[in-house]
């Protein structure tokens, strides 16, 4: 804040003209352009949702339409396509929490031998671009010919790559934790289990949402690992990828707003929520 | 000064302050193995078997109809160095390109938030987050829109002459955006933008202000103080950021293949899916996985040395 004000000199010679005005705001005004860079994107996929497109792509405005929204599931496969990838979020996300949540109690309350090796082999898969990961994960499954390419390849390969964010999120939680709670709870009589379940999981809860949350939404994005490992089965990223080829019908830019409306209201209420909490 | 962090998953979250030592009590010397191994196993199986597997592969020989063997033909990685350079090269190059820009666009945003948005930076946190929630490829074919040949971008920048000087340097041609390599870089830096801000500001946020206030009280200008304050002291939210920017964009073929023009533009991911997906030309895949792995190791941890470094002196 103090950066950009001049300080005692500005009272001395005040500035007055547009010049000065942008040098003292020119951060402010950057760290602005920068928001809009970022959401302007958004804003073409409501407004395009709204289009009713002149051929098969829906890149350009041609006219005023609610018909996608009034039924977005009328282009074949597209709610097919996003049913799976729901499942698909939902599941990893759950076995991510649970695998990633109990490793992640063993790295940050116990210390044993191979702690160091176990926090590099965590780190590797999120420092691997996500077309080797994919494409490795493919190799695998060709040569073991174990499980055929489908839902379940799609399932494996995405705890695989959730479980090291989900490790990283709740370790971050658990290590800010302070150990005098824990310790209080045994000097006040408290047992191992009702410590933990009373006073250490409540504590630890947040990280764990906070995992899940980027977990799913990590999951349900994801496009070129569960690209590689898919077989004929397609999830709503790979959908979007199809459609670019093929023909891009405006009901995907209803599913697209309908997902940022939901979970923007999710964010906003749980905002509300958490400070209420606090209030009382 | 805080030596840089040895403990690589730290990247993540810079600024935490190192855990605290594990509770004394430890309850079973078994407790914490068995706590780790559901996951671990699976990582073992589905991340390091898969790279291994991958490296045999990659020196492997035959083709899809008569079946492979290990042959340790390590002449595939020459073959696959001397046919797919230019994408390699055209890789880091775009790569590199998305992340000085991302630094430079989140830089002020995340020193916006941390320092002048006061009541307003949630607001500001949500709306950063917010692009998140609509799937990536749809966000990405937006620009599509965004950049069109006839577009308001487009024409701004033809009417300020500014489309001559990029096409002189190579980055445009023919008065368009689309399809070129700048239109792939523009797609690069926004997807993974967020990735650069929000580390950056999780340092700048817990920068003691008083340091900086210390700085200008002592006849430092506005830039000074920046630079010998700020700047430094925001360098693990600077090397996080630059990493998590990095590392997907090397790999990324997303932009390449919607923004950009195949084969021009095309980035070792996507030669990467094709040789798998298309041409089913696995040996030759796999070395150029194994090759991009390797080289996006070899230069982070190059990277995060030099930054260490710098940081101490």
């Amino acid at each position: 804040m103090t950066l950009l004000q001049a300080g005692p000199a500005k009272a001395a010679r005040p500035r007055r003209s547009p010049l000065g005005w942008l040098r003292e705001h020119i951060v402010l005004i950057a760290g602005l352009a920068a928001l809009a860079y970022l959401l302007i994107p958004n804003v073409v996929v409501v407004v395009l949702s709204f289009n009713r497109p002149a051929g098969r792509f829906n890149y350009s405005w041609n006219e005023f339409s609610v018909n996608a929204w009034t039924d977005p599931c009328s282009v074949a496969g597209l709610c097919e396509a996003l049913g799976l990838s729901l499942r698909i979020a939902v599941l990893s996300t759950l076995a991510a929490v649970v695998l990633g949540t109990l490793a992640a109690f063993a790295l940050t309350r116990h210390r044993f031998r191979g702690r160091g090796g176990t926090n590099v082999l965590i780190f590797f898969p999120m420092a691997t671009p996500e077309v080797v990961m994919g494409s490795s994960l493919l190799a695998l499954f060709v040569n073991a010919a174990i499980v055929p390419l489908g839902f379940w390849t799609i399932l494996i390969a995405h705890i695989m790559f959730l479980l090291s964010y989900v490790i990283v999120t709740v370790k971050a939680r658990l290590a800010v934790l302070d150990p005098r709670l824990e310790e209080a709870a045994m000097d006040l009589y408290a047992d191992e289990r009702t410590t933990f379940w009373r006073v250490t999981f409540p504590l630890a809860l947040p990280g764990i949402v906070a995992a899940a949350l980027l977990a799913f939404a990590l999951s349900f994005d994801d496009f070129i690992i569960t690209n590689f490992n898919a077989g004929s089965e397609v999830t709503f990223p790979m959908f979007v990828w199809g459609a670019a080829q093929r023909g891009m019908p405006p009901q995907v830019n209803v599913i697209g707003t309908m997902m940022f409306v939901a979970a923007l209201a999710a964010v906003i209420i749980g905002q509300f929520a958490g400070r209420r909490r606090r209030m009382r | 000064m805080s030596a840089p962090t040895a403990e690589p998953p730290g990247l993540v979250h810079p600024g935490l302050p190192t855990p605290p030592p594990p509770p004394p009590r430890l309850r079973s010397r078994r407790l914490p193995y068995l706590l780790l191994l559901p996951a671990l196993a699976w990582l073992a199986i589905f991340f390091v078997v898969p790279t291994i597997t991958l490296f045999s592969t990659s020196l492997q020989t035959g083709s899809i109809y008569e079946g492979y063997a290990l042959t340790f033909s390590f002449s595939n990685y020459l073959d696959a160095w001397s046919r797919f350079w230019p994408q390699m090269l055209r890789s880091l190059l775009y790569a590199g390109a998305a992340t000085v820009l991302a630094l430079l666009i989140a830089y002020p945003l995340a020193y916006t938030m941390a320092f002048k948005a006061g009541r307003w930076r949630n607001v500001l946190l949500i709306l950063v987050i917010a692009p998140f929630f609509t799937s990536f490829l749809i966000r990405t074919l937006a620009w599509k829109t965004i950049l069109a040949d006839n577009g308001i971008v487009v024409e701004v920048l033809n009417a300020l002459r500014i489309t001559d000087v990029l096409s002189a340097i190579g980055l445009t041609t023919d008065d368009r955006i689309l399809a070129t390599p700048l239109a792939v870089i523009t797609g690069l830096t926004y997807n993974f933008l967020p990735f650069m801000i929000l580390p950056l500001y999780a340092t700048l946020e817990r920068l003691d202000v008083r340091l900086i206030e210390a700085a200008s009280d002592l006849y430092a200008s506005p830039f000074a103080a920046f630079r010998k304050i700020t700047l430094p002291l925001s360098m693990p939210g600077l090397v996080a950021g630059t990493l998590l920017t990095f590392i997907p964009a090397c790999g990324d073929y997303i932009n390449a293949q919607l923004l950009g023009s195949m084969p021009a533009t095309a980035m070792i991911g996507n030669v990467i899916d094709a040789q798998f997906l298309r041409v089913l030309a696995y040996p030759t895949a796999a070395a150029l996985s194994f090759t991009l792995m390797v080289g996006v190791v070899a230069i982070v941890s190059m990277y995060v040395r030099r930054a260490g470094t710098e940081r101490l002196l």
